[in-house]
């Protein structure tokens, strides 16, 4: 059987022409609006609560729709958004260091490897910059300087300082800010929030998004919610490896819902490694920490140079030290893009030079910042993060430098969504970490936050106006044949997880799914790895559904059979992700096949065969491939260089 | 050679059971797990011998979700300062320990199963008043307003709250004050907040009351179990706000 | 589709659209709706208790100072004792000062106990079970436990005290009696267990204060972090002179140095 067949390209993005800067003006220009009277006729349904969603939500209220907003945590607050660290990406140049809105477009693209769509990006730069207006306008309390003004600081793969931060709980405080504008509309009256509800299938009818089923994780309820359009914004699958830094609860399942009702999910493989990481103790781990990118503004990282060296990091004098990055990388130094660093620590690592339990790690030392900047200075920025370590670790990095070492983080790919940021389903959008739009093949650090928010609260609110204006739609029931259907869907399947009653734990299935795709679908991929994947995993698919063990009910708070089946679906997407990982046999950002290197072990782009987003189409059985081609008319594209 | 421990566990399968201590022995327990890691364990072995694991709320499992809230031997979030339960490692206990592992016990926090319960009234005090009313698009340049440092500064150590409720749990009074009084502080004090700030601090407060929780008599329990080391000065700002917003009606 | 304007929408830019947003979302409750709620919430009861506290303090201070006369002698005591009823004669008639001392100190004293019992009762509710497991002491369990039940002792204290000296119900030389003796009366080396309870109630007012002007403080919104070494420091000092002041009487009483 083939591993898939290849469909018709996508050619409409419903991307303006013209100039590139003007595109967005244009479209919103273009696009219809919906009058103000009637905008509370229409109803909106936004899954997820992170930045995307809970700006989505907040600004939806504002504007006057009827918005339903769910989430799987007990609070909107609780998002995995809330745990990114480093900051935010904006081209103010508050700095006068030569940043500019073309600049961000211009490095986002490159960070990406060239790997994703011209217009996106630029809108992106063009709308970072009224993101931080409209968080200072919040109350978020963003680092600032003497003088009172924002404060910035510079991130890995950039030589401007644009990131802004909040210490190193930015993602926390831009949340908080888009949860207390979501509250105020709660107040209001135009959202009504579901808290402790997931997600599990997605109503179509006639081929356009109509609502959802949800699980009311109290009571075990299955309900349908219908709407005029579907907003998803439930993050990303990070936690197909099980160990990430992704929350424990972050999951495929509203996604891949949606893509096997017909959404196209476009390039999976691109998962994105993140260097700093806090490395695995132990068989028990349930997650890894991410230590923020930002510690490599400060921080340096080595290894001993010589091999099994094991001698503690003091005794280890500076010239038996391999400054590996500052050597490799000369102008960009610790501050290399995360595919970059965490392909270098590997290498290091596989050379047997790494540090730690097993040889998982490479040191990040601030003794030579602590003696420039003294301790106060270090305290100060990175205070927060030194404490989490010890804590952590039980060692602290003002003594001996941190270990670090690689681990999954952010995903890229996701559901392909247009322009207007609609997926191949009318009137399902899809924002934040969920759509595949902006990154590319590896996204720039402190620019998820800026995607997030420029999708929530600026782009979604405008172009989804387009579609509703053509309203009103007609009201659809609860008991209208897709509606019971889709609910039949999810209660069939729950009845199948709680009957089997086998002798397996769900997290014994997805330790081992994740296991083996770190193994063969992590930092590093072949032809030949990923075929044994593909074929273990269908192995392991079968054995889920043979003996896994959910134990209690439906109609109660059960986390083993939420759990279940999230790895289920994580299950059909891991496959998903081999194919695609398997088919791409160039490397480009996050993804890297051994069989595309230059000779000095650079990732090695394909753009003659591979210049183009990878959409799959879901039939159950081979996926069907269409091809979306990526044309550069304003960034040239070249070799990614950092030397 | 891990630790061996007991553990008392408060089980209660809905909001209309009673409940009641159930005891679990535990074996080879690493030190280096997390809390939660080790009720992962127990959970794995609950469920194998068909069982009903111990229900508890967890997400990001890196003490910034707010998510996790045990009471570790009358202690919420455990015996470590400064740290949320899912940071909490097991190297700070001692083979042979005998745990007790409670809910969050609060009226306006309902059990919901075991571990669990609902902290939604902590959202219904945002709504009366936690935010500052600026629909997006109607913001000024960010450099428009600064922000002395220090100020700054004293408001981001109360934004930081994670919302956990631990001030709840461990407050003789079961007074969601510490929790109200940081939202009030850290926006009252940057200048974006003004304009709401009296308005604000009297409706959070009257919503607080009206969700059962009682009130603060400055007993100063709860900063000690903060996770975020929330100051007691809040819950002082809070009250002079409160006042001058009594005074000005 | 007929209520959308397909064209008409590129004339109005996205500012104009919002302005005449539908859903103005409404104001936090504003305190202006409801005036004296305020002082009904449970912020509101704990500054009643601040307030009243402060004048029972007050007034704590001028009697601590007046007590000290006993050290003055016979004269000087009873005069003063007779003084406090003339104060402000002839424009006041005689006894009105008192009276609206008392009067104030015991609608004080009633508010104050007010607010503490309806507090005490609010947290009663508020934690509808309790834990298995109480913790070893962390911060202040003090503030609890002082406070309310010894707030109770200082109330019983009180009464005693009323009837003692004030009324001279319960004092060996009865009502009618001059101050000073009743004074000598009570404290007298045979007596010695009413000293005994007049230290510990004093005792008790002390330990309540220490952590209660600290507490008012606060409660009044004038504590800041770096003021509170000193707001403890003051605490501690008046509630430690007032337990000295108050406390020298019966024992230099009973110890014979006043007779
Ligand atoms: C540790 C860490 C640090 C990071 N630091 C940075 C940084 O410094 N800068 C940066 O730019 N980016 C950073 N990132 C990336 C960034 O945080 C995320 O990409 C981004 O927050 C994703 O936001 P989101 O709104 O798309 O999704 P999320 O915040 O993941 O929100 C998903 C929402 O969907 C809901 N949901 C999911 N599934 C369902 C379902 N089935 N049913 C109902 N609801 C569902 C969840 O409840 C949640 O509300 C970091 C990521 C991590 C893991
Ligand atoms: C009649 C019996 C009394 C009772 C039952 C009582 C009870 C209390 C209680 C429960 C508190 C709250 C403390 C807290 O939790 O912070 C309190 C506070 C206080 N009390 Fe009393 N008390 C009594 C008498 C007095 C007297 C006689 C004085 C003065 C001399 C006094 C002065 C104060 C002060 C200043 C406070 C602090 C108020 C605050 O915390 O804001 N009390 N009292
Ligand atoms: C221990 C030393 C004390 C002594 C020797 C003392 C003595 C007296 C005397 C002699 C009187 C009668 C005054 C008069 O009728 O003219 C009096 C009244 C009074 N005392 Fe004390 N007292 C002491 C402590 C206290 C304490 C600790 C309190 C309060 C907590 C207190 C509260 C009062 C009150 C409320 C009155 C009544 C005032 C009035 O009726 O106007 N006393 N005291
Ligand atoms: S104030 Fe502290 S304890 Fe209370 S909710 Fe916030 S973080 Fe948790
Ligand atoms: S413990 Fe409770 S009494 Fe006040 S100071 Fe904290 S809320
Ligand atoms: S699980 Fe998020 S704070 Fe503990």
């Amino acid at each position: 059987m083939d591993l898939f067949t290849e469909g018709e390209p996508i050619h409409d993005t419903r991307a303006p022409d013209g100039p590139i800067e003007e595109r967005w003006d244009q479209r919103r220009f273009g696009g219809k609006l919906v009058n103000p009277a009637n905008r509370r006729k229409l109803s909106v349904i936004v899954v997820g609560t992170g930045l995307a969603g809970g700006s989505a939500a907040a600004t939806l209220g504002e504007l006057g729709y009827r918005v339903k907003s769910f989430c799987y945590q007990d609070s909107p607050r609780r998002a995995h958004s809330i745990a990114a660290q480093g900051g935010i990406n904006a081209a103010k140049n508050y700095r006068n260091d030569g940043d500019s809105i073309q600049r961000l477009f211009y490095d986002t693209v490159k960070g990406g490897d060239y790997r994703s769509r011209e217009s996106n990006v630029h809108r992106l730069a063009q709308v970072s910059v009224e993101i931080i207006d409209q968080c200072v306008a919040q109350g978020v309390p963003f680092a600032r300087e003497y003088g009172g003004l924002l404060d910035t600081r510079s991130f890995g793969g950039v030589q401007v300082s644009r990131t802004f931060y909040a210490r190193g709980q930015t993602g926390q405080q831009l949340l908080l800010g888009a949860y207390q504008a979501l509250e105020r509309q709660v107040a209001a009256g135009t959202v009504e929030m579901f808290t402790r509800h997931e997600m599990l299938e997605l109503i179509v009818i006639d081929g356009v998004a109509r609502g959802i089923v949800a699980r009311d994780m109290v009571t075990g309820e299955i309900e349908t919610h219908t709407a005029d359009a579907v907003v998803l914004a439930s993050g990303g699958y990070g936690n197909v490896f099980f160990l990430s830094t992704n929350a424990k609860g972050c999951n495929v399942t509203a996604t891949w819902r949606a893509h096997r009702k017909g959404a196209l999910f476009a390039n999976p493989c691109y998962t994105q490694i993140h260097p700093t990481c806090i490395p695995q103790s132990g068989e028990h781990q349930s997650k890894l920490t991410l230590m923020s990118e930002s510690l490599r503004n400060d921080g340096r990282v080595w290894v001993p140079v010589a091999k099994g060296d094991t001698r503690a990091p003091g005794d280890i004098p500076e010239d038996e030290r391999d400054y590996y990055l500052e050597r490799r990388y000369p102008s960009f130094g610790n501050l290399v893009p995360r595919d970059i660093a965490s392909r270098a620590a590997k290498s290091v690592c596989d050379e047997g030079r790494g540090v730690g339990p097993g040889g998982l790690g490479v040191y990040l030392d601030f003794a030579e910042a602590i003696a420039r900047l003294g301790r106060d200075a270090v305290a100060n920025k990175y205070g927060n993060l030194f404490e989490m370590y010890e804590r952590i670790t039980g060692e602290d990095p003002f003594e001996v430098p941190m270990r670090i070492y690689p681990a999954v983080h952010y995903t890229m790919g996701g559901l392909w969504v247009d322009y207007d940021l609609q997926s191949t389903i009318p009137g399902l959008f899809v924002i934040g970490e969920a759509n595949f739009s902006d990154h590319g093949a590896n996204r720039l650090g402190a620019s998820a936050l800026m995607q997030g928010l420029a999708d929530g609260y600026f782009v979604l609110p405008n172009t989804i106006s387009d579609y509703l204006s053509g309203g009103p739609f007609e009201k659809v029931g609860d008991d209208h044949e897709a509606v019971v259907a889709a609910r039949k869907t999810v209660t069939d399947r729950i009845e199948r997880l709680l009957s089997i009653d086998g002798d397996r734990t769900p997290d014994s299935f997805h330790r081992e799914l994740g296991a083996l795709m770190w193994e063969y679908c992590g930092m590093e991929r072949t032809d030949e790895g990923l075929r044994k994947a593909l074929d273990r995993i269908r192995e392991l698919r079968t054995e889920f559904w043979g003996s896994v063990k959910v134990p209690g009910e439906n109609e109660e708070l059960n986390q083993a059979l939420e759990k279940a089946g999230r790895i289920a679906d994580f299950f059909e997407l891991a496959e998903l992700m081999c194919v695609d990982a398997l088919h791409r046999a160039e490397s480009c950002g996050g993804h890297f096949r051994a069989e595309s290197q230059t000779p000095d072990g650079e990732a090695l782009r394909d753009d003659e065969n591979f210049a183009y987003v990878a959409a799959w189409e879901y039939t159950g059985e081979a996926p069907v491939l269409h091809k979306e081609n990526l044309e550069y008319e304003n960034v040239k594209m070249v070799q990614r260089s950092y030397k | 050679m891990g630790m061996k421990l007991t553990l008392k566990i408060w089980r209660q399968k809905d909001g209309a059971d009673k409940g009641r201590m159930v005891p679990y022995e535990l074996e080879d327990i690493s030190p280096d797990m997390s809390f939660l890691e080790m009720l992962d364990v127990l959970n794995e072995r609950l469920i194998l011998d068909g069982e009903d694991p111990v229900a508890f709320d967890h997400d990001c499992r890196e003490g910034i979700c707010g998510m996790c809230s045990l009471v570790i031997d009358g202690t919420p979030h455990g015996p470590q300062r400064a740290t949320t339960t899912c940071q909490l490692h097991m190297r700070h206990f001692q083979d042979g320990d005998v745990i007790t592992i409670e809910p969050w016990r609060a009226g306006a926090f309902p059990v919901i199963k075991d571990l669990v319960v609902d902290r939604t009234a902590l959202d219904r005090i945002i709504q009366a008043g936690g935010y500052v009313s600026a629909p997006t698009g109607s913001a000024p340049d960010a450099a428009a307003i600064p922000v002395p440092q220090a100020d700054a500064h004293d408001a981001f150590d109360a934004a930081t709250c994670i919302g956990c409720g631990a001030c709840v749990a461990a407050c003789p009074n079961a007074s969601a004050m510490l929790f109200t009084a940081a939202k009030v502080t850290h926006l009252g004090l940057l200048p974006q907040g003004q304009p709401e700030r009296y308005g604000r601090v009297t409706a959070m407060v009257a919503q607080m009351d009206a969700e059962g929780f009682g009130g603060c008599t400055n007993t100063g329990e709860c900063t000690a179990v903060c996770p975020k080391g929330i100051p007691f000065e809040t819950i002082t700002r809070l009250n002079a706000d409160l006042l001058t917003a009594a005074r000005r009606s | 589709m007929s209520w959308t304007y397909p064209g008409i929408g590129h004339n109005f830019p996205d500012v104009a659209s919002r302005s005449n947003t539908v859903t103005a979302p409404r104001p936090p409750r504003a305190a202006a709706a409801r005036p004296g709620s305020v002082y009904r919430s449970s912020v509101g009861k704990k500054a009643v208790m601040a307030v009243t506290g402060a004048i029972l303090v007050l007034y704590l201070v001028a009697h601590m100072v007046g007590n000290l006369k006993v050290f003055l002698g016979r004269a000087d005591f009873d005069h003063y004792a007779h003084w406090l009823r003339t104060i402000g004669e002839p424009a006041l008639p005689h006894r009105v000062f008192l009276t609206i001392v008392e009067v104030v100190l015991t609608v004080a004293v009633i508010l104050h106990m007010w607010s503490a019992v309806s507090l005490a009762r609010r947290a009663r509710r508020a934690r509808p079970v309790r834990y298995a497991v109480r913790p070893a002491a962390r911060e202040h369990r003090y503030a609890t436990h002082v406070m309310r039940y010894g707030g109770v002792v200082i109330l019983l204290f009180v009464i005693w005290h009323l009837l003692d000296l004030t009324f001279g119900a319960v004092n060996p030389r009865g009502g009618g009696a001059e101050p000073y003796d009743k004074v000598v009366a009570d404290f007298a080396p045979s007596h010695w267990y009413v000293t005994a309870f007049y230290v510990i109630a004093v005792i008790m007012v002390g330990l309540h204060l220490r952590h209660g002007i600290w507490s008012a403080f606060q409660t009044l919104g004038l504590g800041r972090r770096r003021r509170q070494r000193g707001l403890r420091l003051f605490a501690g000092t008046v509630a430690a002179l007032l337990v000295i002041g108050f406390v020298s009487v019966p024992v230099m009483v009973t110890i014979g140095v006043v007779s």
